[in-house]
């Protein structure tokens, strides 16, 4: 007689407790979607204030706006063309220099460091990433710029410089300052993140199955080159956009090392702008309108690049997976 | 004038009864393994391995895990090379010469001794450069003559007439029977001399065993064999002799039917009954 009541409570009391575990969970579950959602709601924020403000510039100058070179603000001239010139070769330079020299690095990280070097050179990389980047301009501007003035780029003028089909982009004179040194500065700035990555993927490589390449007779380069990346391409890729990424949208160091000169010269020794750094010098300046719409337009523009680099890169890696078949 | 046929070189295939292996001329010696130590970091692995490879012949490998058999299998073509906290000592002479020298070549071993590991280990690219890598490795060849070496390596690894469609085809689509046998193509495409398979079965399904099995049966006509196994059943059906080993010490090396019907040590009898380990 006693058990019955006994167990409708015990029943009740697990239906109550459940019951509080399911609101809970509704909690919980609204509560991420709520910061998931933050998210769009950020993106969407950003994207409107940016055409909103770019607005003005657009309407007035048209499609015009990104082939003009033009950038008078005397005369209210508004073309974005150097900027984006700018940005994209500085970008290139630093990917050409810095992913084969980060290639090595994790190469020789996972390959060949014998292990009790592996750990001081990690963190050496790490603390590099960490560095501030204005730090990287005023290291750029005051001792980096005048050594590549005084004998990396008169070395380059002798040499590559008399190059036919080639000279054009190491003609003029050598002022230190310049798209390649910018090119140069971000290379060095983007070098632990795409190091870290490819080490990082490197590591994921069963060791089965180096181990059967290097069973057949091949050697360190022959397994990295042939095994190791493809059996990781992806992300390896992942990496190099994640520098691309770092260099399309760097501000201060370039700033310091660039010139800021809203022209488009063939020579790579010549000074230049790029978007960010355009921006990072000329809101304070911004004094008419459209000049501030301008400016805002050039940060639309950025985006609309950032945008579409990774766009091709999950367009890149999409095909990759394709082509191994899995 | 009469035409001469050319003497075969060798008789392309072998019949696979053992009684027909009785009569085979005594096998000659391909690698003599003397007295062998191997250490991981201060671990002594093998404690003193010496025992004989005989060419044209299978030799299994057995013991419970962790006596040291696949770690013997690794000594031959110097992988252990790969770590630097591994090392060996003693001496494994194949052709007159201690491969274990500091001055010998490594990539020349490897190419003359192939191995096959447990799990299937196919190259991130298509079915046919999964050949011919290996072949790329040493020999630059006409593409004609290069088809020609990767069609002759399916064929010997049983493969061909299952994948010659498919050969743009990523290796790694195939099913894990087929990845091993394509493995094993792989190592057969450079011509070795020497064969080690690092228990090349034990991920496979029956079917794909028995396949890999048979392949070794065929394979054995032209190969120094050695392979590594879990499967006591395995090494009394593929293997013409048998070592024993135990905690990093061979107890037992024998032809096969000896160590099952009537092996001379305790050890022995208690674990190919299944006594022990």
């Amino acid at each position: 007689m006693t058990a019955i009541p006994t167990t409708t409570s015990l029943e009740a009391r697990i239906g109550r407790w459940a019951r509080g575990q399911r609101r809970l969970d509704t909690v919980f579950r609204l509560g991420t979607a709520l910061f998931a959602f933050l998210v769009l709601v950020l993106l969407g924020g950003v994207i409107v204030a940016l055409v909103e403000g770019a607005w003005p510039a657009l309407r007035h100058f048209g499609p015009s706006f990104v082939t003009t070179e033009e950038w008078n603000p005397v005369t209210d001239e508004f073309g974005a063309l150097a900027p984006i010139y700018g940005t994209l070769v500085t970008s290139a330079i630093a990917l050409l220099i810095g992913v084969p020299i980060s290639f090595g690095i994790a190469l020789f990280i996972t390959e060949l460091c014998p292990p009790w070097l592996k750990r001081p050179i990690g963190t050496a990389i790490e603390l590099l990433a960490g560095i501030p980047s204005i730090i990287y301009g005023i290291w750029g501007l005051f001792v980096f710029a005048p050594f590549l003035q005084e004998t990396v780029q008169p070395f380059l003028i002798d040499t590559l410089g008399e190059v036919p089909g080639l000279g054009f982009l190491f003609a003029g004179p050598p002022l230190g300052i310049g798209v390649l040194t910018a090119g140069l500065i971000l290379a060095i700035m983007v070098l632990p993140f795409v190091t870290s990555v490819m080490r990082d993927v490197f590591e994921t490589v069963p060791p089965m199955v180096k181990e059967s390449a290097y069973g057949l007779g091949a050697t360190t380069w022959e397994v990295m080159w042939s095994i190791v990346l493809p059996y990781t391409r992806i992300g390896v890729v992942g990496g190099v956009m994640l520098g691309l990424g770092r260099a399309l949208g760097e501000t201060m160091a370039v700033t310091f090392v660039i010139g800021n000169a809203h022209d488009i010269h063939a020579s790579l020794l010549a000074p230049g702008t790029t978007i960010s750094a355009a921006l990072a010098n000329e809101f304070t300046e911004a004094t008419t309108d459209l000049y501030l719409s301008s400016l805002i337009a050039l940060g639309l523009i950025l985006f609309v690049i950032t945008f579409g680099v990774l766009v091709l890169a999950k367009l890149l890696l999409l095909r990759l997976q394709r082509q191994q078949g899995t | 004038m009469t035409v001469l046929s050319p003497p075969a070189a060798r008789p392309l295939t072998r019949p696979l009864v053992p009684a027909e292996r009785r009569t085979e001329p005594a096998p000659a010696i391909k690698a003599d393994i003397r007295n062998v130590h191997f250490f991981y970091k201060k671990f002594e692995a093998l404690k003193g391995i010496s025992l004989p490879l005989y060419d044209r012949r299978v030799t299994a490998f057995i013991g419970p895990s962790g006596c040291g058999k696949s770690t013997l299998l690794r000594v031959f073509n110097r992988i252990y090379n790969l770590y630097p906290e591994q090392r060996a000592e003693g001496e494994v002479i194949i052709d007159g010469r201690n491969v274990l020298e500091p001055g010998y070549d490594v990539n020349l071993l490897r190419a003359k001794v192939g191995m096959v590991f447990q799990k299937p280990t196919p190259f991130p690219m298509s079915i046919y450069d999964n050949i011919a890598f290996g072949i790329r490795l040493y020999e630059t060849l006409p593409a004609s003559e290069l088809d020609g070496r990767v069609e002759q390596a399916l064929q010997r690894a049983a493969l061909w007439n299952e994948v010659k469609d498919k050969l743009k085809q990523s290796g790694l689509g195939l099913s894990g029977g087929q990845q091993q046998r394509l493995c094993i193509a792989r190592a057969i495409a450079l011509k070795p001399e020497i064969l080690l398979l690092d228990e090349p079965a034990s991920a496979l399904d029956p079917i794909s065993t028995s396949k890999i099995e048979e392949l070794i049966h065929e394979l054995r006509s032209d190969y120094c064999i050695a392979i590594v196994t879990h499967n006591m059943q395995q090494a009394a059906r593929t293997a013409d002799f048998t070592a024993f080993m135990y905690l990093g010490e061979l107890i037992e090396y024998a032809e096969t039917e000896k160590i099952f019907t009537k092996p001379n040590k305790k050890q022995t009898e208690d674990y190919v009954t299944g006594r022990f380990g």
